[in-house]
């Protein structure tokens, strides 16, 4: 019960402090002060409290887009276990609707782009849409040998049953299993070296030039939307990369929340480090995680 | 045998296909260097250590990751090329063909009638896996820079597989190989550079003019 | 026995009232009341077999009847299983939705052939249920030459227009194809059970040479019809020149007899051998993936959904093959989640895709084009439209909480549970393969629809587009809120399906056979059920914020660009370029483009992009075209000189006399 609560809390609140990480890391990385921990609380709420402006062009899908993006994610925050704590819902086969309810966001994000009628934002969706489609097999080909090692086909055991152990006894496919979701992590929240959140060139931009009519409100939730994206995914990476429990309850969430942290900061020195590729070695990237984490599937089964 | 030196295994697999993903030369030759240097320390990982092992170990991690690197790294600065420009099958296929050729090492290794004590282990596949990816490299790229690289990779095959029978092969043959392999890489480098600095080319579908009518 | 309430008597009462409902339309006089009265008709006849339906599915069981037909191939029996009902059931539905559709969308008054396109619409719906209802080989292949001759003429009904009649042709010799193949399969049926009759289920063995040439026979006859890959080349030409509830008909109900026909005769054998299994697993994943980069790539609404029905066939397909495999290696999970997997997909594509294509009706209807780039803006100006394809659109995207998405749960759910279980998880690519499927169709359909209903108007026509009349819009409204029942409620859907699960696998559908793993039914109804209270709660949340909060309205911005006209939108062709791309071979783009030699393209220069169907355009025809040369010595019998053909008839009676002795 108490851990339920927990888990809304943290999905409800922790999603914009890990953004707040990453720039305080780039900052630092670039010899800056940088904005507080918390400003994109701040943001979001200052969105909240704005006025909107809506292009003539746009329709109700336009206001309906980031509503049901958000909805989704939402949903499929209940379903990844955060930390070494069972999630709120689990049955069998909960990974597929994990996935497909990232799809509908998919969809209607792109959708609400496309409304506007501008070519950069038809631009971003293509990419976006493309992307994610070379992404998604790399996530079941992953999943799918973690359901090989756990036995279970519930996310939420599948994410759990990972252990310092179970590294060293099967330490190579584990190694390139998180490669390969570090790399759909990195892709499907579009972060450096796939999409550059904070280029100020429309032409070159994924995520951000797909949002860029959104105003006020709706801009609100997509940054929270995009932050959560970030959290759920990043607990799922976070789940087999750090698989280390404490055996108490408390403990295991303090671990959790240091763990996410820890992403947020690598994540922050990978945007550092790495300058975005370019478009055309998108695809190639995308491919060989697939590659690498079907590799982890022959080296399991043997 | 253990599981560290099934790890370098993996990687040996990895940067294969590292290999087949990339466009740029020099970092191909780097792969190949990494490659090398891997090659080298796994034989004092299956073997009791030795002197013999150490002479080994020193000789391959000299050639394979820095001699011959070096050699071809020179010849490429050289020639001023940079990258593979126009391969024969496209980077994403050949990636997705490497994987495919990996995938069939395991069933072939599966298949091959090894000693018990052998079976568990990743040298068969990571061999066969490596073989064919130097037959790949050597199948779809055109620049003759290329082509020595797939037959370095090709070697490391040869080599891993050898790691099984080290015991049995007399040091000598070995060291013949390399040596074999390292006249060889002479040749072309010289060979190389000879037909850059006459037909400021080295593409090596354009050779194909050269022959007698 | 009451025979005004039996199943059979009903649905073939029903059969014969849809064949010739379409009578009163060649009246040509009483056009108009004709083809009201033809659409009552075949209303009429959709309720009447739906009766019989539901009196089947509510546990009567349907009698046997035996045709006494005066042609030398024995009493033809015609009957009822749930296999037959599982196709039954969306060919009632959607053929009475076709028949509403017709009067606005082709009206009597102002087409002349409208007579003849609804007197080949009886005859089609007819002829697939007679397809579904004979139990006899003569009698199937006569009611499947009505049905598939009856789509000829519907798929030519548009005279005017050459490419109508290329494609026409071109799906009669492909048709015709299938049928050779089919004659081969059931002549051989009658050398091994001695009649025409279809035998019992599983009574044959199918591992004698004969059995295996039914099986390739069946593949091919009945694979060319459902549109499986190789056999699809016709598929895209064929639905995309039909009259658009032609091509509802076409693709939601005629492909599926294709499926029936391997489903009836693989019920014939007793186990089918592993190939079987793994090579429709094969076909099934490679149309799939092959269908959908294809339609990723298509620039015309109605070639995109066909080629999407190439997709959904290999789903479909994938399915079954699942279930072969399963059966042969003993995993009763593969067999129920396969088989629950392929036949909620039929199901399903029966809903989405008439919508989808009635859609396209409406559309063209509207703008008078089917080319995507000359659409935008619609979803202000055909608001209902516009939302009942985003509902087609995201079920066949197979995304929750519609109903493709149950389907497709099944397929993973087996997928998964190999990669699980079994020492060489082969089944478990299919996992992969659905993902990647999925992700094309969320390219190509966001490509359509964002192309067709949103940004500005394209062209003038889009701007002074026809609203379609409620005749138009009442079918889709049906089709769409059995899709998002369906979806809502996805234990109605297996409800539906699991008789036909149960009689085809040969044991009853029994859940606890997958011992820990469970369908999540009731779950995935809790999260249908979350999704939506949270989108509510999101919605009246912003809606209240939108109210306190100023508000205003400017056009989009243009990046400081001041003369932004509706042609810089981005257009469909690149929106899935960089997706056709990476799928070169399979989605095959054909690109023109002028050579440039200095900064700008000389005047008058041109840039073209169409997607090219690769094997009817490099190997069929290349091969007819050769063999039409190679034969032409053969054009000499043929002089028109008359009393040479009598010679040649009188030759040919003589020689059968001869070798009949």
């Amino acid at each position: 019960m108490i851990d339920g609560i927990i888990h809304c809390l943290v999905v409800l609140l922790l999603p914009p402090l890990l953004i707040g990480i990453i720039t305080k890391t780039k900052a630092a990385f670039a010899g800056r002060v940088g904005a507080p921990l918390l400003q994109p609380y701040y943001d979001i709420l200052k969105l909240l409290r704005k006025g909107s402006v809506f292009s003539t062009t746009t329709t109700w899908l336009f206001r309906a887009g980031p509503l049901v993006t958000l909805a989704a994610i939402l949903t499929a925050s209940l379903l990844v276990p955060l930390g070494r704590h069972p999630a709120l819902i689990s049955f069998d086969g909960d990974l597929i609707l994990f996935a497909y309810l990232f799809g509908l966001a998919r969809f209607f994000t792109a959708s609400a782009a496309l409304d506007t009628g501008s070519s950069f934002e038809g631009m971003g969706a293509a990419r976006e849409v493309t992307f994610s489609c070379l992404a998604e097999p790399t996530l079941f080909v992953a999943l799918i040998t973690l359901a090989r090692i756990s036995g279970s086909l519930r996310l939420s055991t599948i994410l759990t049953y990972p252990t310092p152990a179970l590294w060293r006894a099967t330490g190579a496919s584990m190694l390139l299993l998180v490669a390969a979701l570090f790399i759909v992590l990195l892709a499907e929240n579009c972060r450096i070296p796939f999409d550059d959140p904070t280029t100020h060139l429309e032409l070159t931009m994924i995520h951000e030039v797909m949002v860029l009519d959104h105003s006020g409100p709706a801009f609100g939730l997509i940054l929270y939307g995009a932050a959560l994206k970030l959290l759920v995914l990043g607990a799922l990476f976070t789940a087999i990369a750090l698989p280390v429990s404490t055996g108490s309850d408390l403990a295991d969430w303090g671990l959790f929340l240091a763990s996410m942290a820890a992403l947020a900061v690598a994540i922050g020195v990978v945007e550092s480090v790495m300058a975005r590729l370019r478009l055309v070695r998108i695809p190639q990237l995308l491919v060989g995680a697939t590659i690498l984490s079907a590799f982890a599937m022959l080296l399991v089964l043997r | 045998m253990n599981s560290l030196a099934d790890q370098l295994l993996v990687l040996v697999m990895l940067i294969n296909l590292v290999m087949l993903g990339s466009s740029r030369l020099i970092f191909s030759i780097r792969a190949v260097a990494a490659q090398g240097v891997i090659l080298g320390i796994l034989p004092s990982l299956v073997h009791p250590l030795s002197f013999h092992l150490v002479a080994i170990t020193a000789s391959i991690i000299l050639a394979k990751g820095i001699v011959i690197p070096y050699l071809i790294g020179d010849a490429v600065h050289k020639a001023h090329i940079r990258r593979e420009v126009e391969p024969f099958i496209g980077y994403l296929p050949t990636l997705f063909l490497g994987a495919v050729c990996t995938a069939l090492a395991f069933v072939f290794a599966a298949r091959l009638p090894l000693a018990p004590e052998h079976r568990s282990l990743l040298v068969v596949p990571a061999s066969i896996a490596t073989l064919l990816t130097g037959f790949l490299i050597l199948t779809t790229r055109r620049k003759a820079i290329s082509q020595v690289i797939g037959y370095l990779v090709l070697e490391n095959g040869i080599f891993v597989f050898g790691l099984l029978l080290t015991e049995a092969m007399p040091f000598m043959v070995e060291a013949g190989a390399l040596l074999d392999l390292l006249v060889g890489i002479f040749v072309m480098g010289i060979v190389i550079n000879q037909i850059s600095q006459e037909f400021s080319t080295i593409d090596t579908s354009r050779l194909r003019a050269l022959k007698e009518e | 026995m009451n025979l005004t309430g039996e199943p059979t008597a009903l649905l073939l009462t029903a059969a014969l009232l849809l064949a010739l409902s379409g009578l009163p339309g060649l009246l040509p006089r009483f056009a108009v009341l004709g083809q009201r009265l033809t659409v009552t008709l075949a209303v009429a006849a959709s309720l009447l077999g739906g009766g019989g339906l539901l009196r089947l599915m509510t546990g009567t069981t349907g009698a046997v009847y035996q045709l006494d037909w005066p042609l030398p191939f024995g009493p033809a029996l015609l009957a009822t299983d749930p296999l037959s009902t599982l196709f039954l059931l969306p060919l009632l539905l959607v053929s009475g939705c076709a028949a509403l559709f017709t009067p606005t969308y082709w009206p009597a008054a102002t087409r002349r052939d409208a007579g003849r396109l609804t007197f080949f619409s009886g005859l089609f719906g007819g002829g697939m249920m007679l397809v579904l209802l004979a139990r006899n080989g003569v009698l199937f292949l006569v009611a499947w030459e009505v049905m598939a001759l009856a789509a000829y003429f519907l798929l030519t009904t548009d005279q005017r227009d050459g490419g109508v009649q290329r494609a026409g042709t071109i799906y009669l010799l492909a048709t015709h194809t299938g049928t050779m193949a089919l004659f081969v399969l059931f002549a051989l049926l009658k050398a091994v059970t001695g009649s025409f009759d279809f035998p019992p289920s599983h009574t044959l063995t199918p591992f004698s040479p004969v059995a295996v040439v039914m099986l390739v026979a069946a593949l091919v006859g009945f694979g060319a019809k459902a549109g499986l890959m190789p056999f699809h080349f016709w598929l895209p030409g064929a639905h995309a020149n039909a009259p658009s509830q032609v091509s509802a008909m076409m693709s939601g109900l005629m492909l599926k007899m294709g499926v029936y026909g391997i489903l009836r005769v693989f019920l014939f054998f007793t186990d089918l051998p592993t190939w079987c299994g793994w090579l429709l697993l094969a076909l099934g994943g490679w149309s799939a993936l092959n269908g959908i980069a294809l339609a990723a790539g298509q620039r015309d609404l109605k070639r995109l959904l066909a080629c999407s029905s190439i997709e959904n066939i290999g789903i479909v397909f994938i399915g079954i093959g699942m279930s072969l495999i399963g059966s042969r290696t003993g995993s009763p999970v593969l067999v129920l989640c396969g088989l629950m997997g392929a036949f909620i997909h039929i199901v399903n594509h029966a809903l989405f895709k008439p919508l989808l294509f009635l859609g396209s009706g409406v559309l063209i209807h509207g703008v008078g084009t089917r080319e995507l780039d000359r659409m935008g803006g619609l979803a202000d100006r055909l608001p209902v439209t516009a939302f009942l394809m985003l509902v087609g659109g995201l079920a066949i995207c197979g995304l929750p909480p519609l109903n493709g998405f149950v389907g497709e749960l099944f397929l993973y759910l087996g997928a998964l549970y190999d990669g699980m279980t079994a020492p060489l998880p082969l089944v478990a690519l299919v996992a992969p393969t659905l993902a990647l499927v999925g992700g094309l169709a969320v390219i190509t359909f966001v490509k359509a629809y964002g192309v067709i209903f949103l940004g500005n108007p394209r062209s003038r026509r889009a701007e002074e587009v026809h609203r379609p009349g409620p005749g138009m819009v009442a079918p889709m409204v049906l089709l769409a809120v059995l899709c998002l029942l369906a979806g809502l409620f996805p234990l109605g859907l297996v409800r539906l399906v699991q008789p036909a699960v149960g009689f085809y696998s040969g044991r009853a559908v029994d859940w606890s056979l997958l011992g820990p793993l469970q369908p999540p039914l009731g779950p995935l109804l809790l999260m249908n059920g979350l999704l939506l209270a949270l989108l509510l709660f999101l919605a009246l949340f912003y809606r209240m914020r939108l109210h306190r909060l100023p508000r205003g309205t400017v056009p989009t911005w243009g990046c400081g660009y001041q003369a932004p006209s509706p042609r810089i939108q981005y257009t469909g062709a690149s929106f899935s370029e960089l997706a056709v791309n990476l799928f070169g071979p399979m989605a095959s783009p054909r690109r023109s483009r002028p050579r440039l030699s200095g900064i700008f393209p000389a005047p008058g220069a041109s840039f073209g992009y169409r997607a090219a169907e690769l094997l009817l355009e490099q190997v069929l025809t290349p091969l007819f075209s050769w063999s039409g040369q190679a034969f032409s010595w053969l054009r000499r019998l043929q002089h028109g000189r008359v009393h040479i053909y009598v010679l040649y008839i009188f030759a040919t009676l003589f020689v059968l006399m001869i070798w009949g002795r």
